[in-house]
């Protein structure tokens, strides 16, 4: 079986303008999107209490809210969470000046109240200072530009330092796609995303790896090639590889997606849209920036 | 087959067996009696997010341990000075953690060579002359400041051990993590808010005597005398139900703390009262309770845990035998921990809990019910595509996948790293991506034999021409599971781990393994073809 018969020839550098333009846009978007709206943090991130609860009998986010108005902690966002008919819900408490932990105490003792003792189950709870939120999130951002940086340093010593920066720049393009996406569809940022997004920069570049090092044997090979050309050679040589890959990661992805539960589906989302990406990206940011970068050297 | 290959094989093999040995444990659940002693035993250890429990960061707050130094300095300089009569005007502990000292003119010469001599902790920071005489700045030096930091995290973290190990939770973890703070995990545990509640607190006891001369309202109208302060306990209501506040106005000097507890028993008392707790003194604190007790009989001597005073009994004679009891309206639970916390000893500063995150059960055996069923559909997924694509070179592929995810698993059980549920994630992604190798290492021998070459010079070239790519491609997706390492914690970091491990064993097996097979093909001159 082939995915891609031999001998294809997209001129895959030709669109490298609409890509650019597009790419930019959606970036831009994005880059907007973060920091006007920002987007929406989980209590890793932003401090703050997140209970996770479920009840044996169908219930309401209403009776929860009703429940709740008793312990002073009323206003508190209250979400379905996994499938319909779970009858469970995440409760966000938001920063309060009580002290951590007794918070979970006291939404049990006011759940208690109204649903009596065991018709509910406290199956999780995370509560994080405003401090340790801080300092997570820094750190994280942090490691994800930092993994990015060293990607391309990588690159920049096993091949060249234009290759390294066309990795970078796509990186960062996979990073924004993602993290565009995830607002989008109104997921919360926590730890585990920001595994995710560091995943996704080392996976994404692999991509890359492959054409660059198919770009430096072409190279080789045939000097007499324009760099476009070999460009486009070498995109269409590795695209079968690069199909199958990813397509072999996102089959194992969407198990994840729809099977894993709903506390990975936000990881395994980050992944599915960050790998589609990082193809997209490999055949249309990284090598154009390489060609430019070529084409400004001449002039 | 020649020797390079049956070399091989037997390597991978014997790996293979080790992977198994190492994952009977985990599987079986009790080993077999028969199981020798040098056989492995560790079954894979599941992260709090699978098998359910606390997970806590503690801060101390060591700038209250300092504060608390500072004052028993300046007590102790104030006895000082009275015991060798040297005058002085005043003695308090100012802003900044320093104590101010003014004193006579005329004694200022001594006092400075006295503080030199007998307070060689102290630094002189400034002195300078005041109304009635010099007055002196004194701090402690950085060093010192280090210490007593350093101290109050040691020792906390060593009370904490106590009271985890008298709570009885099975392998707690209690870890320093950076300058001040404590990393607790509570495996296993049935009720948290009950542990948090005994490892959070201060537990401070204090003796202090009742100020009976002042009266108690006016002080809380107008604020305590100096050398006073006003203390709370709870009593039941004279009417009706409930508990109500009541204020003391005790004297600020503590005669006693809990330091020199021995032993804390919970004792029950007759009909609705309730139990009390029972402190045992050891010898020293035996014979300071004596004397504290014979100096102020008829006086009332106020029983004080963490600023919270439990009752303050008039002392009818002096007491011997270094026992006192903390009475109070607790349940058995109540009386428990606190006996607990007493006997573990006071915390030198308060905690503050800055994290926590606590999995039930139920969701942790939901998490790896849904994992698991994720990797086996996600596995078939990648095993039928691979056949259906490769065909041969695809089954060879699989092979090599199935003893990939052999070695990575028991690799985990080996190493004792913690599986987590990202962790899992890791797993699965492990299969997914693994089979990268394979097909960079099979698309380059198709590409050759389109090329014209024949299937043993494909399978060599082939091999030869991806593994740079290869190599490249897993040691970037590895740098980049370091920094997750590097910045992540509990769960991130199990992913992190999987991910890393997953890539060592994808590169010996997808590269190596599968090369085995093609090597005899080739030196048994049976690669005429090549399914791919």
């Amino acid at each position: 079986m082939e995915i891609i018969r031999p001998g294809t020839k997209v001129p895959f550098t030709r669109y490298r303008h609409i890509a650019v333009v597009l790419s930019t846009v959606v970036n831009l978007a994005v880059l907007i999107l973060l920091f006007a709206e920002g987007p929406k943090l989980g209590v890793d991130f932003a401090g703050g209490t997140m209970v996770h609860l479920r009840f044996p009998k169908k219930v309401s986010i209403t009776d929860i809210r009703q429940a709740l108005s008793g312990t002073g902690l009323g206003d508190s966002v209250i979400q379905d969470f996994g499938q319909e008919g779970d009858n469970e819900f995440l409760i966000r408490l938001e920063k309060t000046d009580l002290r951590l932990g007794a918070l979970g105490e006291e939404l049990r003792q006011g759940l208690e109240k109204n649903f009596g003792a065991n018709q509910f189950e406290v199956r999780r709870i995370e509560s994080v200072g405003p401090k340790v939120g801080k300092d997570l999130r820094q750190r994280g951002a942090l490691s994800v530009i930092f993994a990015t940086v060293i990607m391309g340093v990588y690159l920049w010593f096993r091949f060249e330092l234009r290759f390294g920066l066309g990795a970078v720049i796509a990186l960062i393009h996979d990073v924004l796609v993602t993290a565009g996406a995830l607002m989008l569809a109104g997921y919360e940022f926590d730890l585990t995303i920001v595994a995710a997004l560091l995943t996704i920069v080392g996976f994404s570049v692999n991509d890359t790896v492959v054409v660059c090092d198919r770009i430096r044997e072409n190279m080789r090979k045939v000097r007499r090639e324009s760099l476009e050309n070999i460009i486009n050679l070498s995109i269409n040589e590795t695209l079968g590889r690069t199909i199958l890959t990813t397509g072999t990661a996102l089959f194992v992805l969407f198990a994840l997606f729809f099977l894993g539960g709903a506390v990975i589906r936000p990881f395994a989302f980050s992944l599915l849209v960050g790998f589609i990406s990082g193809v997209y990206s490999t055949i249309f940011i990284a090598t154009p920036v390489i060609l430019f970068w070529e084409k400004r050297k001449k002039k | 087959m020649p020797r390079g290959v049956l070399v091989r094989l037997v390597i991978f093999l014997g790996l293979a067996l080790a992977s198994v040995v190492y994952l009977v444990p985990t599987f079986v659940g009790e080993v077999p009696s028969w199981w020798s002693g040098f056989l492995p035993k560790e079954r894979i250890r599941l992260g709090l997010d699978l098998q359910g429990g606390t997970h806590l960061i503690l801060e101390v707050k060591v700038e209250k341990a300092i504060e608390n130094t500072v004052e028993r300095v300046k007590e102790d300089l104030r006895r000082f000075l009275k015991e060798k009569a040297v005058p002085f005007n005043k003695a308090e502990r100012v802003q900044g953690n320093q104590i101010q000292l003014q004193v006579p003119r005329a004694s200022a010469e001594r006092v400075r060579d006295l503080l030199k001599s007998e307070f060689p902790n102290l630094l002189l920071v400034s002195s300078r002359p005041a109304a009635e005489g010099s007055e002196f700045l004194l701090a402690f030096q950085e060093r010192e400041l280090r210490s007593i930091r350093d101290y109050a995290v040691d020792q906390s973290l060593e009370t904490i051990r106590n009271r985890i190990d008298q709570f009885g939770v099975s392998e707690p973890t209690i870890q320093r993590r950076g300058q001040q703070d404590i990393l607790i995990q509570l495996p296993g545990i049935q009720d948290p808010e009950r542990a948090k509640e005994i490892i959070g607190r201060t537990a401070l006891l204090e003796f202090k005597l009742l100020d009976e001369a002042r009266s108690v309202e006016e002080a809380v109208r107008s604020g305590p005398p100096p050398g006073t302060e006003i203390l709370y306990g709870y009593a039941s209501k004279s009417e009706g139900t409930g508990t109500e506040r009541v204020p003391y106005l005790v004297e600020a000097r503590t005669l006693m703390t809990g330091d020199y507890i021995a032993d804390a028993r919970v004792r029950p008392r007759s009909g609705i009262e309730g139990p009390y707790v029972e402190v045992i003194l050891n010898s020293s604190g035996a014979r300071l309770f004596e004397r504290i007790t014979g100096e102020n009989v008829k006086r009332r001597l106020a029983i004080i845990l963490d600023n919270r005073v439990y009752s303050a009994p008039v002392i009818q004679e002096r007491i011997g035998g270094g026992r006192a009891s903390i009475t109070g309206s607790f349940d058995m639970k109540e009386a428990r921990d606190l006996a607990i916390v007493l006997r573990a000893g006071a915390l030198p500063a308060p905690v503050e809990i800055i994290e926590e995150r606590t999995v039930g059960p139920s969701l942790g055996r939901d998490s790896i019910r849904q994992g698991v069923i994720s990797f086996i559909i996600g596995g078939s997924l990648v095993i039928v595509f691979m056949i259906a694509y490769y065909k041969g070179a695809g089954l060879v592929a699989n092979v090599a996948l199935i003893f990939n995810v052999l070695y990575l698993v028991a690799a985990l059980a080996g190493f004792q790293a913690v599986l987590t549920l990202p962790g899992i994630a890791g797993i699965v992604l492990t299969v997914g991506m693994a089979v990268d190798a394979n097909v960079l290492i099979n698309e380059r021998i198709r590409e050759e034999l389109r090329g014209g070459k024949s299937p043993r010079a494909a399978v060599e070239v082939g091999f030869e021409r991806a593994l740079p790519a290869i190599l490249d491609s897993n040691i970037t997706t590895f740098l980049s599971g370091l920094i997750l390492f590097q910045f992540g914690t509990g769960p991130i970091r199990g992913f992190a781990v999987t991910l890393c491990m997953g890539i060592l064993t994808t590169v010996l097996t997808a590269v190596y393994l599968t090369r085995i097979y093609y090597d005899h093909r080739i030196a048994t001159r049976k690669l005429t073809g090549i399914s791919i």
